[in-house]
């Protein structure tokens, strides 16, 4: 299996919101909803403070929780890999797949009666480019690629920086990446 | 493997099936349609980055940056992103519109575009004949501004200001002006990607979201540069900085002494370059001197120790080592003063005209459309309008308004090219009415219904950046290049260019030898064919790069001359001097805030461009609302939690709209922030009419520089009150 990942700089994010706004024109996603999302964490107390700011979406995880407790089949893994897409035409919109997800990453509920989620841009992966929200940040503090790459930025970002990751106690292997 | 091959082989496994059970083919992916491409020049704030509209079986889909743009590196920001929810607004004008007056109340309706210009024209004739042609003014803030200045200018008036100028970035670029004989400009000439060391003041790069600036800016930190912050609020760039420096609002020119005071007291200054260039250096040794760390201590909060070590850290990078001249600078009434000890702190850093430091801008040579020169100016209109500023080298927006308010007033007649004046210019709206009651011709030309069509006889409707050509961008940058805006789409409704409405207004005037060309896109590919180009050239690569003629930076040990009275960087100003200001920087206290009130703090946010997008459904749904920033301990005093509503009271005693409690650390305990641009009154822009409150309308405490002539903005203070 072939495992794409994200990763993001926390140092150097500014929490702009520019990947929702491009993953929202890029994949035409209905108003009201948004398939990537900002967090700001701050800590401390004025004037001994620090913030973090989080682009999140789905992790496609490589243990994915969602896909192995659809009922129907319509989450699965693209092609091979880590990436999680649902199919329309097969989801029902039960919304186990929302109930597996430790990070609340899908939908509800796109106007068609289906679950709707970040997809990593395969159809732009497929063609060698990066996700919409990794082409447009204006602080370049997003990177894709292949894990299983050394030679890939991912990997050797994850190699030379501390990182963490959203809850990895769940298991389900997370494939977005934060270096702190 | 190509997107067709991957569409059979998965097809197989995981698309057939499906197509079994539900008989319906694979639903497509984006851009697997007919895709069309067109560039523009965004026009949604004004760092104007270049980009791709991109559009699939004929529906807008999206935008994005053009690679080979210097402005945006190939990505646009949050708003550029969003641009086009300008276009798809649903409350655009659509019409021209004009006032009437019925049953004792006025009222606009629709008119044709001929009864609108014909109306125009006929005034703009009957003040020339009345009262003179020299005045009929403009208000501009935006790319095709400069199609109505040619009209006036033609007509003969040369009254012309632009709020970016006395509400912005005015008095930067007078300090700048008069210590190196020229200003920043815009984009900015920093160089911060070489930058080692970079020192913002109360700019709040990152919420303010000038493309250039926040990936040059990060490209820095990446680099590992040192990032040393000055602002109350523990901002988004206060985040990421070594060194965050909370300041006394109000204070910043004592911290800016003590810092030239450690620079020169402890020889850490650029002694070869401050001889070889700078004059005044020992005027400013002495003038420093009173200005110790363990004096501005007591001004500004900061403690000596941190001052010294942080003139230390910018001294042991020089020159790669910039104090940031800020973008939005209209704060105290003193703020040339403040621009200009930021330009000295510079020039004892070296920092002008070196890498990592201040590059120089060029542009390309690019040949004006063949066309007579419009008549100069037969009056002194600055010497009527705005006497007490002869230091002001561009028109002052507050002044113009004033300027035609009353039966004897200088301007009779005024156009308003896309800038919301009501939320733009502080504490304005009284004045602006008299003015419109005073005015016997007042157009504004806009692309929604903002605040300032109210008070309009006639509203002309633009197109938006999208359905238009403008001039070619043409601005001074580390690379000069030429970016081109083409219409991706018709024009909406019965909306039009702006270059259009100019010269149909000119034809009308008997002024069409100024206008000799059939449409813009004639203009456009003219000039580019001067220059190598065509315009069937920039359709497809929507920017092309030009060498420069003349270096980035100064040589070493190069001669210059500069700009200035003397030829050489001016520490001592001797056009100050002359004109009887202090010709060295001078530190004015700022007012405390009345018993029980807060600091009131405003600025950006990512989302937005000042109010002019609050209504694009794409931003309006990333960022609906502004919040107040309010400290846990305020909140606490006050019993106000996370959410509430509450109001504003300023000084003055003028209420805010209800506006939503953000508590947060970010913000001192004696202050409060909230964003620019929210409160709309304006009833025709749906989405964002009384969302929100108006920080303009809460800054009646109005502080004019007397230097530049710019309006000081953050004299003001507000109390809580239940909403």
């Amino acid at each position: 299996m072939r495992t794409y990942a994200m990763v993001i700089d926390t140092r150097t994010c500014i929490g702009c919101g520019d990947c929702v706004v491009a993953c929202k024109s890029e994949n035409k996603v209905p108003v009201g909803l948004n398939r990537d999302w900002v967090v700001e964490a701050t800590s401390g107390r004025y004037p001994n403070l620090r913030t973090e700011f989080r682009s999140e979406r789905c992790n496609h995880c490589s243990h994915a929780t969602c896909v192995l407790l659809c009922p129907t089949g319509a989450s699965h893994q693209w092609n091979d890999s880590n990436i999680v897409l649902v199919d329309a035409d097969k989801c029902t919109g039960c919304k186990a797949c929302i109930a597996a997800c430790p990070y609340d990453a899908r939908l509800v509920m796109h106007p068609e009666g289906y679950i709707d989620k970040c997809t990593f841009c395969h159809h732009r992966v497929e063609k060698g480019l990066d996700p919409a929200c990794v082409s447009t940040c204006p602080t370049h503090c997003m990177h894709f690629g292949l894990l299983d790459d050394p030679g890939s930025d991912v990997s050797k970002l994850l190699l030379s920086r501390n990182y963490k990751t959203l809850m990895p106690e769940t298991g389900n292997k997370p494939n977005v990446f934060y270096l702190v | 493997m190509n997107r067709r091959e991957f569409i059979k082989i998965s097809g197989l496994g995981v698309a057939t099936p499906s197509m079994l059970l539900s008989g319906c083919a694979p639903r497509p992916l984006p851009g697997d349609g007919k895709v069309a491409v067109s560039p523009t020049v965004c026009d949604i704030c004004f760092w104007k980055c270049a980009g791709m509209v991109h559009s699939e079986d004929g529906e807008p889909w999206k935008i994005t940056g053009n690679p080979d743009d210097p402005h945006s590196m190939g990505r646009l920001c949050t708003r550029g992103s969003g641009g086009l929810g300008a276009y798809e607004d649903r409350d655009r004008l659509k019409q021209p519109l004009m006032r009437v007056g019925r049953n004792g109340k006025d009222s606009f309706e629709p008119v044709s575009w001929e009864e609108a210009l014909d109306f125009i024209a006929t005034r703009m004739r009957a003040i020339g004949e009345r009262h003179g042609r020299d005045r009929v003014a403009l208000l501009s803030h935006g790319s095709g501004g400069k199609h109505f200045e040619r009209l006036l200018k033609a007509y003969g008036s040369h009254v012309y200001a632009h709020p970016s100028y006395a509400q912005c970035r005015g008095p930067r670029e007078v300090a700048f002006a008069l210590t190196y004989g020229e200003g920043v400009g815009s984009p900015d000439r920093t160089d911060m990607q070489h930058s080692r060391c970079i020192v913002l003041i109360g700019s709040h790069i990152g919420e303010n979201l000038h493309n250039g600036q926040v990936q040059t800016l990060t490209q820095a930190l990446d680099q590992g540069a040192s990032l040393i912050t000055v602002d109350p609020r523990f901002s988004v760039a206060a985040g990421k900085s070594d060194h965050w420096l909370p300041i006394r609002p109000g204070t910043d020119i004592a911290l800016l002494l003590a810092w030239m005071n450690v620079l020169i007291n402890e020889d850490l200054y650029d002694k070869d370059y401050i001889q070889r260039y700078a004059t005044g250096f020992e005027q400013l040794r002495d003038h420093v001197q009173p200005f110790s760390p363990e004096w501005a201590y007591l001004e500004t909060g900061l403690e000596p120790g941190l001052i010294r070590e942080t003139a230390r850290t910018m001294a042991s990078h020089a020159p790669a080592s910039m104090v940031h001249p800020g973008r939005h600078t209209t704060w105290y009434g003193d703020d040339t003063q403040r621009g200009r000890a930021i330009a000295i702190l510079n020039a004892l850093l070296g920092s002008w005209g070196r890498k990592g430091g201040f590059y120089i801008q060029e542009k390309v040579d690019l040949p004006a459309y063949p066309a007579p020169k419009p008549p100069k100016a037969k009056s002194d209109w600055k010497a009527r309008v705005q006497a007490d500023f002869p230091l002001a080298p561009s028109g002052l927006s507050q002044a113009v308004i004033e300027a035609a308010i009353g039966p004897d007033a200088y301007v009779k007649g005024l156009f308003v090219y896309a800038t919301n004046l009501p939320l733009t210019v502080p504490n304005i709206r009284d004045r602006l009415q008299q003015a419109a009651d005073s005015l016997e011709l007042l157009v504004v030309v806009e692309t929604q219904p903002a605040e300032i069509t109210g008070y309009a006889d006639v509203i002309l409707p633009e197109c938006t950046y999208l359905e238009r050509y403008d001039d070619l961008r043409n601005a001074p940058e580390r690379v000069p290049s030429l970016a081109l805006r083409s219409p991706a789409f018709e024009p909406r409704d019965q909306t039009k260019p702006g270059w259009w409405m100019a010269k149909a207004l000119a034809q009308r005037l008997g002024l069409e030898e100024y206008f000799p060309w059939k449409d813009y896109a004639e203009v456009l590919d003219w000039q580019l064919q001067q220059v190598g180009s065509s315009l069937e050239e920039m359709q497809r690569i929507g920017v092309k790069m030009y060498p420069r003629k003349t270096p980035m930076y100064f040589s070493e040990g190069e001669e210059r001359r500069f700009k200035t009275p003397s030829g050489r960087i001016e520490l001592y100003s001797s056009l100050l001097s002359e004109a009887g200001y202090d010709p060295l920087p001078r530190y004015t206290p700022p007012q405390e805030p009345p018993a029980d009130h807060y600091y009131l703090i405003y600025g950006r946010a990512p989302a937005h461009t000042f109010g002019r997008t609050t209504n694009n459904p794409v931003l309006f749904e990333l960022m609906p609302e502004n919040n107040v920033w309010i400290n846990p301990r305020a909140a606490a005093e006050h019993g106000i939690s996370n959410g509430d509503y509450i109001r504003l009271r300023n000084q003055d005693g003028v209420t805010s709209n209800r506006i939503r409690v953000r508590v947060t650390e970010r913000v001192a305990p004696n202050a409060v922030f909230m964003v620019h641009g929210f409160g709309h009154d304006a009833k025709g822009m749906r989405l964002t009419h009384g969302v929100g409150a108006d920080d303009a309308a809460l800054i009646t405490n109005v502080k004019i520089d007397p230097i530049a002539g710019s309006t000081g903005m953050r004299a003001n203070f507000v109390r809580l009150l239940e909403a």
